[in-house]
Order: structure tokens, then C-alpha cells, then sequence
């Protein structure tokens, strides 16, 4: 089974946002970056794809050619190779992004079985850019997976509301968007590591469209400090605690 | 003329969506609703000021089905020329915006909080809500979702007229549907309705029979952090984030959590938060209304006890 799965770098947010001078971007001076949890989730069940069916995952990422390091390391739980559609590392609009993606797989020789995406990335989160490229592709796309099994080239997708699951059914190919919890991500081995640095990666340049949905600034919502009620950590402190419990109302 | 897409589980419509009708008559005084399969719900609609309602019906619509929602939707924009395509944000609402979108082949601005026609201007949430973007959108129609529990949902009573229609679907766009639906595990109380969580992270360990005890006591439920479930320590389903569930309890009390904002993300809603943990500067505990600053493994033994001697 040919698997394509589409991961974007994110800044890997402390506990606060700062923002440039300007209001126009975040301060990256002191941040690393990371994956989106929906998308390490992603890359581990197109993994297990490929160790029940065989086949070849493939990644694709979008982004600053830095972006290399995150590819890399999810190379390491299995993937075999990548493409980077390499840009100077601005935003891109979900539609821009799409586009590049799509005009991607078109160039693909791989015919992908399950091209997976993030249900929404942990950045901007646009909702829709597995959606267009489902679209474009003419596949059928079933989103905010978080669970699934192929079989007979069907697969079986859940999707979690509230305490229930709702069960759609897709034959391949197929596009989906999953969610953080469809697979618990396995951690890399030694071994695991040092393939990945050898793993062929494709980069291609790709030029920037004007935006659609054109950013002009930031903003930080207003944190409104709540100033805690110091408790003693003692018998003392639990017998406040439980006066608290009855006068929020929940213990009567 | 304003088009809400009002999204329903087997004709019941959420607290979410009745939230975009709201705010779509702040940006204009008519306001139409598309209804797809099910029932028209006109009665509720009507007391929310919907004029019209743009009621879907198909042979193929007996279930939710996102692609022929999209269709249809696309159909009622190309036939009345709204201003603008509205939806609450709820995942459904997302996901049928972007189906929409795609096939109109114009932008969607997902999770906005205000919007103004005028200058085709939009402010939307990023990262759960904790940074706040400004765009400028360059369509000929906008479509937005609105982020949840932004503004409450008000009723503006007027009367709703149905003009039901049958959507040109294709064979794609009923190809994915839900066939099944199954209930998880029935244990207890669920996380987005729980009254009390008691949750745990990292400073918890591997063992999270203390945090279970207190939240039986409580009858409340479990929660953690991801760092809880990437561990393996403790199911997805109790995760609470930005990527996990979102909840706004009466009482929510963290314990071993720093308060990471993908975390923060998730229980900021919550009416009162206790934080317990060793390190007094972690950031939860700008969020807290009570602290103690200590070891859960002695502080929650002893609130447990007290707990239980007041329940007599
Ligand atoms: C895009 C993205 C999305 C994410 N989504 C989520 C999400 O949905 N939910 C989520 O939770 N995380 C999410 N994360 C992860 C998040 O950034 C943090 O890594 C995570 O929340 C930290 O979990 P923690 O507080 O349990 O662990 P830590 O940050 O390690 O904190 C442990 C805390 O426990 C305290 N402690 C230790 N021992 C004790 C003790 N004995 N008694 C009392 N206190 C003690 C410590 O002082 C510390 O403050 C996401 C990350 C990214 C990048
Ligand atoms: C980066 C990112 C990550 C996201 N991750 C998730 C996710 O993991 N899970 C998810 O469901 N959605 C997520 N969303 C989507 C969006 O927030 C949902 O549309 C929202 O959670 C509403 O979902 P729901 O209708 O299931 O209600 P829930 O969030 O499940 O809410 C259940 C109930 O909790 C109460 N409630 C929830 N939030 C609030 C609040 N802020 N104020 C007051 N009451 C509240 C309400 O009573 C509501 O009926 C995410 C969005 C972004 C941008």
C-alpha cells in the first residue's frame, strides 16, 4: 500500500506568545519547532499501514528547507522517503498550500492509495486543505479520523462526537484527515535514526502565490491573571479545599 | 442576505451553530439557513431570526454525508448570492465550509471571532485560541466559520418560511457517509460533560489511582495531559488540549500539570481551577484560583480523606 502523508512544521509554542515589533509575526528567536500532534499521530498510522499491507510511505512537507529536521525524524519510526516543496519559510494560505500539494502528486510517478493529513494544523488551522486536495483529485476524503482498518480496500474510519463514534466507509483511494489519538506514536530507535538520515528526500523550489486570506497581524488575547488563593499543603489546606467543594456546589 | 449553514446530528442542532445565526445578524438584518436532510426545524430556526430556511432533501440524504452538504450548499450560494456563507465551528460546520468552498473554489477563514464585510476584513483564532490573527480576504464572497462560545446564542423570534429543494448530487458526493455509530466504553462520566475533572499530568506517574479516587468522590471524571497519553499511561479519549478534548467544568483540578498553552487551551473555560504542584512558578498557576504548591502523592491523600469525612 503507497501511503503519502503531508506534515507542516510548527513553532513549538512555550507558555506564552511573543510577538516582533511590528504585531506581524511571532518572535521565532528563542523557539524550536516541532509537528502537530494530529500529524505525528498520521505518520504512525500510515506506518502500520505499511507493516500489515506493505508498500512505501511517502511524507511531504511544505516549508523552510529547515523543515528537513522534522522530516528526518519522523523518517525515523518508518517513512522511506520525502518531498519538500521548499519555500522562504512565510505563511502560506490553506488554498496556496493546496494547490502546491496538489500540482505535487500530479508530478508523483507513486499512485497513492491514502494520501493522510492533520484534521487542522496546530498553527493556523484552516480545516480544509485535505478537503481541496481531495477535490482536485477527485478522491473521496473522510476527515477528523481517529480510527481505522483497512480491509478488502475498504477502509473503516472512526470518527469520535462526544462518546460515541460514528463509522464511515471509503474505498481506496482515499484521502483522510486524522486526529491526535488515531495512533500513539512509537518512539524512534537507534537504529531507526540513523536510516533516516540517508533516506532519499526530493526538494523542489516553489513560488508563493498572492494570498488569499492575507495575514496583517497578531494579536495577543488579554490574559486576565486570576491571582491564586494560596492553600497550605497540609490537613489544613484540604479542609479549606473541602469548603470550596461545597460552596461551588459540587459536593453537598 | 446572510446563509447560515446550520449543522444538526439526526435534527438536533447544537448550541454552536445556533451561535453563528447570532452572529451572522450582527452583520446583516436578513439572515437564510440551509438545512440539510432531516428536518427543516423551523420553529427553533424561526426563533433565532431565520427568514427562510433552504431545506435539502435527497433519497441519499438519510445520515450526516459532508461532500453532498457541500453540494447542496454550493447549489443555495450560486442561486440566492448571499453576501456571505456563515457556519458555527463546530467540526461538521468546518468541514462542510471547506467542501463548500472547494467546489466554489473561493477562500474559507476558519475559528473568526469578527468580521466586516465592508472592508472584507476578519479576525480569527489561532493555535485554540491563543493568538488572534487579523486577514484581509480577498473573495467575492466570504465564507467563515465562527469560533465556538465566542458570543452566546440569542433567540430574535421571527417566522421561517421552508422552501425545500432536492440537491444535483453525484455519485462521489454520496460515496462517504456514516453507515454505523458505536457508543465507547460506557464508563462513567464523560469528559465534556463532566461537572468536576480531576486531571493529571507528568508529576503524576505512571499511577493515577489517587486522581481516580477524587474523582469518584467528586462524581466527576478523569482527565490528563498529553504527556500522560503519548506515555501510554492513561487512554486519548481523557486527554483534554488543543488537540485533545475541550471542557468547561464547574471545577477542574490539575495536578503535575505545568500549564503548557496547548493545554491551557482546552480548560480555560473551566469556572474554578485548582492547581496543585511542586513548582509554584509553573504557569498553570496564572490560571488558577486556588493553589498548593507541594506533592500531589501527600496533598491528595489528604484531600481525599478530608473529602470523604465530609461526605460523612
Ligand atoms: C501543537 C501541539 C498541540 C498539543 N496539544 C496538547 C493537548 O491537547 N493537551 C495537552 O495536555 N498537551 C498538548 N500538547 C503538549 C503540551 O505542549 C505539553 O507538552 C503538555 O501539556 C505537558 O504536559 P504536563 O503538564 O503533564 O507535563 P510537564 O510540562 O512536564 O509538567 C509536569 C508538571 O508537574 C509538576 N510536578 C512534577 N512532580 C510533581 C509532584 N510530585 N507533585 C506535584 N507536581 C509535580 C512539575 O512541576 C510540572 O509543572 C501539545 C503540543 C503541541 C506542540
Ligand atoms: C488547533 C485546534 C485544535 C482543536 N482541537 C479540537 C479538539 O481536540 N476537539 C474538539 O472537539 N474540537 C477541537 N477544535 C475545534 C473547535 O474548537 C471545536 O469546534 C470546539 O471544540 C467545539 O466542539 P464541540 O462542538 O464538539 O464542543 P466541545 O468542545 O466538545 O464542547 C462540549 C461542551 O463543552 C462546553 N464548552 C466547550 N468549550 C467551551 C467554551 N470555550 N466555553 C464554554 N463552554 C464550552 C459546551 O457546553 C459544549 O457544549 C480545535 C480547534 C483548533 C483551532
Amino acid at each position: 500500500m503507497e501511503v503519502l502523508v503531508c506534515i507542516k512544521r510548527v513553532i513549538l509554542a512555550g507558555n506564552t506568545f511573543v510577538l516582533n515589533d511590528d504585531h506581524t509575526d511571532i518572535d521565532t528567536r528563542h523557539l524550536g519547532y516541532t509537528l502537530s500532534p494530529h500529524e505525528e499521530s498520521a505518520v504512525e498510522a500510515a506506518v502500520r499501514l505499511n507493516e500489515e499491507f506493505g508498500g512505501t510511505t511517502t511524507l511531504l512537507t511544505l516549508g523552510h528547507v529547515d523543515s528537513e529536521e522534522q522530516i528526518r525524524s519522523q523518517m525515523a519510526i518508518g517513512p522511506d522517503r520525502a518531498i519538500l516543496l521548499e519555500t522562504d519559510g512565510s505563511e502560506w494560505d490553506p488554498q496556496a498550500t493546496a494547490n502546491a500539494i496538489i500540482e505535487a502528486i500530479k508530478k508523483e510517478e507513486t499512485k497513492f492509495d491514502v494520501i493522510i493529513f492533520g484534521s487542522e494544523s496546530a498553527d493556523t488551522a484552516g480545516y480544509q486543505t485535505g478537503i481541496r486536495v481531495a477535490h482536485a483529485l477527485s478522491l473521496p476524503i473522510v476527515t477528523n479520523v481517529k480510527g481505522l482498518k483497512v480491509e478488502n480496500g475498504v477502509a473503516r474510519c472512526e470518527r469520535a462526537v462526544g462518546t460515541m463514534r460514528e463509522i464511515y466507509e471509503v474505498p481506496l483511494p482515499a484521502v483522510l484527515t486524522v486526529r491526535d489519538g488515531i495512533a500513539i506514536p512509537r518512539y524512534p530507535s537507534v537504529p531507526g535514526r540513523i536510516k533516516a538520515r540517508k533516506k532519499p528526500m526530493d526538494v523542489f523550489p516553489v513560488e508563493k502565490p498572492a494570498a488569499k486570506i492575507e495575514k496583517v497581524k497578531l494579536e495577543l488575547p488579554p490574559v486576565k491573571a486570576k491571582g491564586a488563593t494560596m492553600l497550605s499543603a497540609d490537613a489544613d489546606g484540604a479542609h479549606k479545599l473541602v469548603e470550596i467543594f461545597r460552596e461551588i456546589g459540587v459536593l453537598s | 442576505m446572510i446563509l447560515v449553514f446550520v449543522d444538526h446530528d439526526r435534527g438536533v442542532i447544537e448550541d454552536i451553530s445556533l451561535q453563528g445565526i447570532t452572529f451572522a445578524r450582527s452583520l446583516d438584518a436578513t439572515v437564510e439557513a440551509v438545512v440539510v436532510g432531516g428536518e427543516a426545524n423551523a420553529a427553533l430556526l424561526g426563533e433565532y431570526g431565520v427568514t427562510k430556511i433552504h431545506h435539502a432533501t435527497h433519497a441519499s440524504l438519510v445520515d450526516y454525508t459532508p461532500q453532498a452538504a457541500g453540494r447542496a450548499l454550493a447549489e443555495v450560494v450560486k442561486r440566492t448570492s448571499p453576501s456571505a456563507l456563515i457556519s458555527g465551528g463546530t467540526p461538521r460546520g468546518n468541514e462542510v465550509l471547506a467542501h463548500a468552498g472547494a467546489m466554489l473554489d473561493l477562500p474559507v477563514v476558519a475559528d473568526c471571532s469578527e468580521i466586516d464585510l465592508g472592508t472584507s476584513t476578519v479576525k480569527r483564532m489561532r493555535w485554540g485560541g491563543n493568538l488572534i490573527e487579523h486577514a484581509k480576504v480577498h473573495t467575492s464572497m466570504m465564507i467563515a466559520s465562527i469560533f465556538p462560545h465566542q458570543i452566546a446564542a440569542l433567540p430574535a423570534p421571527a417566522s421561517a418560511e421552508v422552501a425545500s429543494f432536492e440537491p444535483e448530487l453525484t455519485a462521489q458526493d454520496t460515496l462517504v457517509k456514516i453507515i454505523d455509530r458505536t457508543g465507547e466504553a460506557a464508563g462513567g462520566v464523560t469528559l465534556a460533560e463532566a461537572k468536576v475533572i480531576v486531571s493529571g499530568g507528568r508529576g503524576v506517574g505512571e499511577d493515577f489511582t489517587l486522581i481516580e479516587t477524587l474523582a469518584g468522590l467528586l462524581g466527576g471524571a478523569v482527565g490528563c495531559s498529553r504527556v500522560v497519553t503519548a506515555a501510554g499511561w492513561r487512554p486519548h479519549a481523557e486527554q483534554v488540549g488543543q488537540t485533545g478534548t475541550k471542557v468547561a467544568p464547574d471545577l477542574y483540578i490539575a495536578c503535575g500539570i505545568s500549564g503548557a498553552t496547548q493545554h491551557i487551551a482546552g480548560c480555560k473555560n473551566s469556572k474554578t481551577l485548582i492547581a496543585i504542584n511542586t513548582d509554584g512558578d509553573a504557569p498553570i498557576m496564572s490560571y488558577a484560583d486556588y493553589a498548593i504548591v507541594g506533592d500531589l502523592h501527600q496533598i491528595l491523600p489528604a484531600i481525599i480523606a478530608a473529602t470523604q469525612a465530609a461526605k460523612g
